[in-house]
């Protein structure tokens, strides 16, 4: 697998999205954990890059971090797959190389 | 980290405007100190990090160091690849003649621009070439 990328910051806050969904390959993993996880979300003012970027990418949300926002899978853009902690240790090992978009 | 003798891509990229945060003085910083191992490093610029190699930066007002002048260093470092992203720039209404103008010397002594315009596709793809990647 190529790289994997995380993104830790909301979208309304940072570009580190938005930079993030211009320099990823397609085909590359994008990984939204702690306030990164306000990006995945149905509903928002950047659902629909989101939505659209879907299709070139595998895109993960860390459950923890998104439980603990008062937010469930349901309220994921489809196609999102919810990771564990474990998961994301299996992400980060199964990637060549990790890009953690500050 | 790397093996003995074994040489790794690293890229630095930084995103951050230079005065306002301490990250693109610690990047510079760390980036000198891994010049030392002889590891293969590129830099690149991206979003406002693009702000950090715009010429005549003058910092005595704000009583903080100028460590703009440190970029034409790299070059003796051996830092040759110092990427800024197209995009970014154009964003900002800057042109690369708005940038500090780093050279490095090739094996011939001839100085040469280190620093490249990229569009965002072609550095997609030098991320992709990269074992580790680093980010201020």
């Amino acid at each position: 697998m190529d790289t994997l990328h995380t993104i830790n910051k909301s979208p309304h806050e940072r570009n580190s999205c938005e930079t993030c969904l211009r320099l990823a390959e397609p085909g590359n993993s994008i990984l939204f954990i702690e306030d990164g996880v306000y990006g995945a979300l149905k509903n928002t003012a950047y659902a629909a890059a989101l939505t659209a970027a879907a299709k070139g990418f595998a895109l993960y949300v860390l459950a923890p971090d998104l439980s603990a926002r008062g937010f469930k899978q349901s309220d994921l853009i489809d196609g999102i797959k919810t990771v564990d902690y474990d998961g994301f240790v299996d992400l980060a090992i199964s990637h060549k190389r990790v890009q953690a978009w500050l | 980290m790397a093996e003995q003798g074994q040489v790794k891509k690293f890229l630095y990229i930084n995103r951050k405007a230079p005065h306002g945060t301490i990250y693109a003085l610690e990047s510079l910083e760390v980036v000198l100190i891994a010049a030392a191992f002889d590891q293969d490093v590129s830099l690149a610029f991206v979003d406002d990090g693009v702000y950090q190699l715009k010429k005549n930066q003058d910092t005595q007002t704000i009583g903080s160091k100028n460590f703009s002048p440190a970029y034409n260093a790299l070059g003796d470092y051996d830092i040759k690849k110092i990427y800024v992203e197209k995009e970014s720039l154009e964003a900002r209404g800057l042109k690369i003649g708005d940038l500090l103008d780093l050279k490095y010397e090739d094996d011939d002594y001839a100085e040469k621009d280190s620093i490249q315009v990229v569009e965002s596709a072609a550095l997609k793809k030098i991320i992709a070439e990269q074992d580790v990647l680093l980010n201020f």
